[in-house]
């Protein structure tokens, strides 16, 4: 069996099967079906656009239910191998227009505005996520019916007794390098079971594109691992840290002399804009955002240089080089990440407060900018 | 569950010049090792080339959570044996963003020892056995031996073959090709006295190498029972009672000891090593009064003694250095538990700059 689905067919055959993902009706659900192409492609425009059954991913209703895919980014398939290619999509109705859970298209509308494409706004995203125990929906690694020692030896840790489920996080690394995904690195957390991949530094819409991508590859690894993936914040209440995604972004003036300040504005912008932030972060975040565990409370925005409970920290390199980028720690590991990459250069590159609301707010930050 | 390591065991080397680099360093108790990775742009083998990194040392008891960035400076590179490839190991040290060895960094101050023009015209060596104890996960009970029990008295465990007297020695001979292919330099292994014992040793290797060197056997040693399923421990004395402890015996020699009338130099250092007995000592490794009983071949904690093939002395010399006259002797003190950084550069400090 394995030597079939390893079957390298590129002697036999020019043609190549493309895995077309898209992302079904709650937002974190990924979707996907495989079609065969006719020949290699370079470019996603090569692709036809498809469609698929929407009534069965609560995205349409049964007497109108096919939902259009438009081809958007193409990656090599580690699962498959060859030619073969996974390829992400954003979703359309018969008539075009993206339907609502298709946040991709709203975002690709930001970073095609010219001043945003300008700034060249680079994103650096930290997933964390938490492993579990099939049927029992526990995590990997704990006693079932109680619980581990406290937190403390795991984060990167190694050992039986500290690390669950490194196979997974080290087969996804090679597996995302081998699809051209930009992952940039991969730790263990603080939470037993619990880990990190991060993609990035990516351009503008890219970012979600990668982390789509990557987000699809873990669960298909999961899924060959026997174990479930979730992208909860709070998998589990009381002493234990929640998952979040830390979105790392700058433009191109931040990273230039001078670079500092124009970092402290946006961060002005940002604290003028929380609400609306928040909201758009990740369901279920206010049960991690609580002002503990490495978190900022969920209803209060803070910043600071190398701090950890706040909601931006900005590093003690850029503090020192005067130039760099920010982190956003606030978005939930759910969050969808085009949505949270838009509005974050929508907020510091499209949007102005009015002239009194940034003055009350830098008095408040203490930023003088 | 084939694909998955199919996956693991990918060789990107005709997909991408990339590789992956594993930054490995000491946690806050001084004994965990902590580690993640990063991707590179392309191979490299000079560590002073790598980029320094950081972590989130209010993670690892290491620092506070407002001011929690504890930078990586990276020290020394192997090859890495589960990632395969170009793929790199790197051992770092700890600092604060302002520059300076953070209180858990011993590495720095032996760096210094070593680099004095005294202590490297010495060229000094080192050889250090390293023995471990491997448990049952979840009991942690020794390994082959029966849960709620014991087995039978020590005897025939040593250098033992047999499924009813070496327990574990998968770990032990997949470690010993790991460090073989990562390029550290282990010289042997053995089975040791107590049964699910065992011993690696890693020399001759000069200077701050050896603490590299072991540090970097160690974690490997951690990431193949993490797969193996068992629990590693550097406990020094893990079963009390009639079971022998764990060290980490450490020799050593000098270019002058390796020399014509060598045996000279070496009982002048251990005359030495005799007047700092308590200051050696308090850094040889925590518990380690649980293990020097004056029993199970070891010295009395609070006895300084020495003697050629004297397995119950603090410092044995051997039978070949006594008879060429040169050689080299075994610091027997150590526990399992102790810090190469710190043994090392202290009895280099002791013989050749005191």
């Amino acid at each position: 069996m394995e030597d079939l689905l390893n079957l390298d067919v590129s002697p036999y055959t020019d043609r190549i099967i493309a895995e077309y993902i898209w992302i079904g009706g709650s937002g974190t659900d990924v979707r996907s079906k495989s079609r065969t192409i006719s020949k290699p492609v370079e470019h996603p425009s090569e692709l036809p656009k498809w469609n698929y059954d929407g009534s069965s991913t609560g995205q349409a209703p049964g007497e109108d239910s096919e939902v259009i895919l438009h081809p958007q980014a193409i990656f090599k398939d580690p699962f498959r191998g060859g030619n073969n290619i996974l390829v992400i999509c954003d979703a359309y109705t018969p008539q075009g227009e993206p339907i609502p859970t298709n946040k991709r298209a709203k975002a690709a509308e930001i970073f095609s505005d010219p001043k945003v494409v300008a700034q060249v706004p680079w994103f650096g995203i930290e997933q964390e996520y938490t492993l579990l125990q099939p049927n029992v929906n526990w995590p990997l690694g704990w006693p079932v019916g109680g619980y581990p020692g406290p937190q403390g030896p795991y984060y990167c840790g190694a050992g039986a007794d500290k690390s669950f489920g490194r196979d997974i996080s080290d087969a996804h690394y090679k597996a995302c390098l081998y699809a051209g995904i930009n992952i940039s690195g991969t730790n263990g957390e603080v939470m037993p079971g619990q880990w990190e991949f991060q993609v990035g530094p990516s351009v503008g819409i890219e970012a979600g594109d990668h982390i789509w991508c990557a987000r699809y590859l873990l669960e298909r690894i999961t899924e060959q691992a026997g174990v479930v993936l979730t992208l909860d914040p709070k998998p589990i209440e009381g002493d234990w840290n929640g998952a979040g995604c830390h979105t790392n972004y700058s433009t191109i003036t931040m990273r230039e002399d001078g670079g500092f300040e124009v970092i402290k504005k946006a961060i002005l912008n940002l604290s003028l804009r929380h609400k609306e932030h928040i909201s758009a972060y990740g369901e279920g975040n206010e049960r991690r955002l609580t002002g503990k565990h490495e978190t900022a409370s969920i209803n209060q925005f803070s910043w600071g240089v190398a701090n950890r409970g706040c909601s931006i920290r900005v590093g003690r390199d850029t503090e020192k080089a005067g130039k760099g980028y920010l982190e956003d720690r606030r978005p939930a590991s759910n969050m969808d990440p085009y949505t949270v990459t838009g509005l974050l250069a929508e907020t510091t590159i499209l949007w102005e407060p009015s002239l009194e609301a940034e003055a009350l707010a830098a008095q408040k930050l203490a930023l003088n900018v | 569950m084939a694909l998955l390591n199919d996956l693991i065991n990918l060789d990107l080397t005709d997909s991408t010049k990339k590789i992956i680099a594993e930054y490995i360093w000491i946690g806050g108790s001084g004994m965990d090792l902590r580690s993640k990775a990063r991707t590179l742009p392309k191979p490299e083998s000079d560590p002073k080339k790598l980029p320094k990194w950081n972590y989130d040392g209010s993670s690892t008891g290491q620092a506070p959570g407002e001011d929690s960035e504890v930078i990586l400076y990276p020290q020394a590179i192997f090859k890495d044996p589960f990632r395969g490839g170009n793929n790199i190991l790197v051992m770092c040290d700890a600092y604060t963003p302002a520059g300076e060895p953070i209180p858990t960094n011993k590495r720095h101050a032996a760096a210094k020892i070593f680099s004095n023009p005294e202590v490297e015209k010495e060229v000094p060596w080192y050889g250090i056995e390293q023995e471990y104890t491997l448990l049952q996960k979840d009991i942690n009970w020794p390994l082959g031996w029966p849960k709620g029990g014991f087995p039978g008295p020590q005897g025939p465990y040593y250098c033992g073959i047999g499924a009813d007297k070496a327990f574990g020695r998968d770990v032990v001979d997949a470690h010993y090709k790991a460090c073989l292919y990562a390029g550290i330099n282990i010289s042997g292994i053995n089975g040791e006295v107590m049964p699910g014992q065992w011993e690696f040793q890693v020399g001759p290797s000069v200077g701050i190498s050896a603490g590299d060197e072991v540090w970097a056997a160690r974690y490997i040693l951690e990431r193949i029972t993490e797969i193996a399923g068992v629990v590693v421990s550097f406990d020094p004395k893990p079963i009390p009672g009639d079971w022998n402890g764990a060290g980490a015996h450490t020799n050593y020699s000098t270019k002058s000891m390796r020399d014509e009338g060598g045996y000279e130099i070496i009982k002048k250092a251990i005359e030495k090593l005799g007047l700092r007995h308590k200051e050696h000592i308090a850094a040889y490794g925590e518990g380690n009064e649980r293990r020097l009983t004056g029993r199970h071949e070891t010295a009395n904690i609070h006895t300084f003694k020495w003697g050629v093939a004297n397995r119950g002395a603090s410092i044995r010399v051997g039978r070949d250095t006594e008879q060429e006259g040169k050689g080299y002797f075994e610091d027997r003190r150590p526990a399992s538990n102790m810090d190469p950084y710190v043994v090392t550069s202290m009895i280099a400090e002791t013989t050749l700059l005191l």
